[in-house]
């Protein structure tokens, strides 16, 4: 079974190679495999599963707005956005190999259950042949772990922990987002370049999976450079007022707190810091700093002036001066009214890759979608040049380090991009520690 | 027949009926038609629809007879799950073993659990099953994560050991649960004119486990056992003066509902081998609270309706989003279309949550009895049209009749 399956691949890329028409392929397919939720009339269906209500609506209403333009964009419809600066040209705006592209949508709740639900009605309801979508590295994994059980390829939308791609990597499930990791490779040599080598550094961590594997990578590069780790305390996730947490850094010896909370939890932990002023103080001769390592705009929003000169990485920044962000952000005003987050652009990048994946491979079946993607280089999706590594099915491009604004022009304009970190220097190796443990097994087609 | 009366044997027997015909009757509208969004007929949600029922039914066994009011449910929901795809980790993908070790671990949890919060009642109670609950949760969310997963959840691996099975499938993949060779996921999919019905072996066996459950609450709510929990219910002080000692028999109901739970919680993770920890959230404790009271408190098929309504709103009624409405609307002209889209959104999508909330402040005012009441109603309007000119014998001295709370 699995020497056909690589043979068949060989005869994929053989055909590809040659030029040879994509009809070959696709009868390959219907013949010699069922698929789960194939395709068979005018149409295609996508399954958007994000959290619409909870404590990540707010992501999870901006990610749908990504995908409706992507949808829209495909099907040939508004200025065609990110489409025109695309590398691969195969896309030309008629839907999906011909097909139109439709869409249904769920709410995850932000919970595993429910996403995992959602997205199970979606597959057997709905006849989705691909779920993307996500705003929590749980509900990424869980819902990832489904849709290889059951045959369709997953597209991860906003999940930042390492295990998304690490341990708990699935052959149907691909990451665009950037993760834990990098953010630490990105960060760490600016801190020292901006705060010295000799740091001491106070971590308070959200208490949950995301929360770990962040602290893990952050101690381990910053240490790298020199600094030292004073304390590392977890605070539960349901937490909203951070002050019993931030009162001992203040007598821990520690001259740099760092915040590995993300949405609300971050919001409140870092106005508490500010009210302690934690900014102001002097300590073993230096300024007392504080670092947010993984930052969005809506974030920033929330926690106001407090962000001001605060350091943190990003995926993607609307303000990136690139054809393909400009073309983006242009396309989701126009249609909006505002400027999209980080989160959307992740979503609206994966759906339009795998749109592509789709027309190159001449197939839906996800063995050959995965195929397509796995070593796939492309460029002008606002990233740079950017890899999706066949070993572990993560994006590798370059990782934005951001600092809250000083004199921000519009709300929306909060954050200002400090390095764009090469892509050569988040790398890692497949065998990581941080990512070891899992693997990718063999990829699944379904019924 | 089964030891139980001619009336009982109907509600049985509607019970067997719809459960073993729920794909024909939840799949109402053809596959194609604009309808179909309401279909509710596709094996996660059916099997969603029994398993709660199953929970809500233990649930009443507490709460319907002995007027306990647990918030902590969920507990034991979870604590089913986790031992199910621990079960799945290390025996083996056959679905028995697990269920068997989800029902004995929430049992003995529930005994302890119980033991504990029953020294209190009313209010006292349910506040201990609360922060019970709780602890349960924030401990498998965070302190417990080498057992749990934390906030990932419980899920099976490549290089789990499964030592009466197979670790890693020929084709590379992780085997799936099954009962003896049956695969819970396999389905049969039967094509009739422009429907589409799918008999999955997985809802067929919850359905039949919720029919023999339904059966097992039956002859409890029916036997002296359940009488004395009526006793327990109406007033435990008399019952204490009269020298009985309630607490074996409240705390016996508790263990029994327990073990319902973790039984539903055990087909949960057989359907679906994950297990996260928000299973045990004080909102899902709340949840099957809310199933007992919308179908009737008390009744024995009320917790089975209520179940399969607030299912249905969760993953129905969410699903429709702003381009369904226009899809729906799109006869009307171009400005009302807008303006019956812009009302009707609220109540749908995200907005479900509202759509129920109001459905469940209407029942509760108007049906105080929860849904079996309404179809009571129903059944007396129509019955009061087909007999009317029978009178009561003696109108004088015709006895009051007494709301019977098992009906």
């Amino acid at each position: 079974m699995s020497k056909f399956n690589v043979t068949r691949r060989g005869v994929l890329k053989t055909g590809a190679a040659a030029g040879a028409g994509l009809a070959l392929p696709t009868i390959f397919t219907s013949s010699a495999y069922a698929v789960t939720n194939n395709p068979m009339g005018g149409t295609v269906t996508l399954g958007f599963n994000v959290p619409q209500t909870g404590a990540y609506a707010d992501e999870g209403a901006d990610e749908l707005r990504a995908y409706e333009l992507a949808v829209e964009h495909l099907n040939g419809g508004g200025d065609g956005g990110m489409l025109n600066t695309f590398s691969s040209k195969v896309l030309d705006g008629t839907g999906i190999l011909g097909k139109k592209v439709e869409f249904v949508t769920g709410d995850t709740q932000t919970k595993s259950d429910a996403a995992r639900a959602s997205a199970k009605s979606m597959i057997e309801k709905d006849g989705a042949i691909m779920i993307t979508g996500g705003s929590s590295s749980g509900v990424a994994i869980a819902v990832q772990g489904l849709c290889q059980e059951a045959g369709v390829i997953f597209m991860a939308g906003l999940t930042h922990s390492n295990d998304t791609t690490g341990k708990d990597k699935k052959a149907n499930g691909f990451r665009h987002f950037f993760n834990a990791y990098m953010s630490g490779a990105a960060l760490a040599p600016v801190l020292a370049k901006m705060y010295g080598a000799d740091r001491k550094a106070y971590h308070l961590t959200a208490d949950y999976t995301w929360g770990w594997t962040q602290e893990e990578s952050i101690v381990a590069a910053t240490e790298a450079l020199g600094w030292e780790t004073v304390n590392t305390v977890k605070t539960p996730l349901a937490s909203t007022d951070f002050s019993s947490y931030i009162a001992p850094v203040l007598n821990s010896g520690a001259d740099v707190l760092v915040l590995n909370h993300y949405g609300g939890n971050m919001v409140n932990s870092l106005t508490n810091a500010v009210q302690f002023g934690l900014r102001e103080k002097q300590v073993n001769g230096k300024n007392f700093e504080i670092v947010v390592p993984l930052y969005s705009r809506l974030m920033a929003k929330g926690a106001g002036e407090n962000v001001k000169g605060i350091f943190g990485s990003t995926n993607w920044h609307w303000s990136l001066t690139d054809e393909g962000s400009k073309a983006f952000v242009k396309s989701f005003g126009t249609k909006y009214g505002f400027p999209p987050s980080q989160a959307a652009h992740t979503c609206y990048v994966q759906t339009l890759l795998y749109a592509d994946a789709v027309s190159r491979a001449g197939s839906f079946a996800p063995c050959d979608v995965a195929a397509a993607l796995e070593g796939f280089e492309f460029d002008g999706m606002g990233n740079g040049k950017t890899l999706y590594r066949a070993e572990d099915h993560q994006c590798f491009k370059d990782v934005l380090v951001v600092r809250g604004k000083e004199n921000p022009t519009s709300e929306f304009d909060l954050l200002e991009v400090v390095e764009v970190t090469p892509a050569a220097q988040v790398t890692y190796p497949i065998d990581h520690p941080m990512f070891a443990g899992g693997s990718l097994g063999q990829c699944n087609n379904g019924a | 027949m089964l030891g139980i009366s001619k009336k009982d044997m109907t509600i049985l027997l509607v019970v067997i009926v719809l459960a073993l015909c729920a794909p024909f009757i939840l799949n109402p509208f053809p596959t194609g038609s604009a309808m179909a969004q309401f279909n509710a007929g596709y094996p996660d949600l059916m099997q969603r629809f029994v398993i709660f029922g199953i929970f809500a039914i233990g649930f009443n066994i507490l709460f319907g007879l002995t007027g306990y009011l647990s918030f902590g449910h969920a507990a034991f929901l979870g604590v089913g799950s986790y031992s199910a795809v621990w079960m799945f980790k290390l025996l083996s993908m056959n679905v028995v073993p697990a269920i068997l070790l989800s029902m004995i671990v929430a049992g003995l949890f529930s005994v302890l659990i119980g033991y504990v919060s029953l020294r209190r009642s009313g209010i006292y109670f349910s506040i201990l099953t609360l922060a019970f609950a709780q602890m349960s949760f924030n401990l498998a969310y965070s302190v417990l994560t080498p057992i749990t997963n934390g906030e990932t959840g419980l899920q099976l691996t490549l290089s789990d050991k499964r030592y009466l099975g197979q670790s890693v499938t020929e084709s590379g993949s992780i085997p799936v649960t099954n009962f003896f060779g049956l695969e819970m996921r396999s389905t049969y999919d039967l094509a009739v004119g422009g429907w589409n019905f799918q008999f999955n072996a997985g809802y067929y066996l919850c359905a039949i486990i919720m029919i023999v459950a339904f059966y097992v609450s039956m002859r409890i709510f029916r036997s002296p056992f359940g009488l004395m929990l009526r006793a327990v219910k109406s007033n435990q002080q008399r019952l204490n003066y009269t020298g009985i000692n309630p607490k074996p028999y409240t705390l016996a109901a508790f263990v029994i509902s327990g073990i319902y739970a973790g039984l539903a919680g055990g087909l949960m993770a057989s359907m679906d081998p994950l297990a996260g920890a928000e299973r045990m959230q004080w909102t899902a404790s709340g949840e099957v609270v809310l199933m007992t009271i919308l179908g009737g408190a008390g009744t024995l098929i009320g917790p089975v309706l209520g179940a399969g309504f607030i299912k249905y709103f969760e993953n129905i009624f969410s699903k429709i989003n702003d381009t369904v409405l226009h899809q729906w609307f799109a006869f009307m002209p171009d400005g009302l279309e807008d303006v019956v889209v812009f009302i009707v959104h609220p109540f749908v999508g995200k907005g479900w949550h509202l759509t129920l909330g109001i459905l469940f402040m209407l029942v509760v005012t108007f049906l105080p009895g929860g849904l079996v009441e309404g179809g009571q109603r129903i059944a007396k309007l129509f019955k009061r049209e087909k007999a009317p000119a029978v009178p009561p014998s003696d109108p004088e001295h015709h006895p009051k009749e007494t709301p019977h709370v098992a009906e």
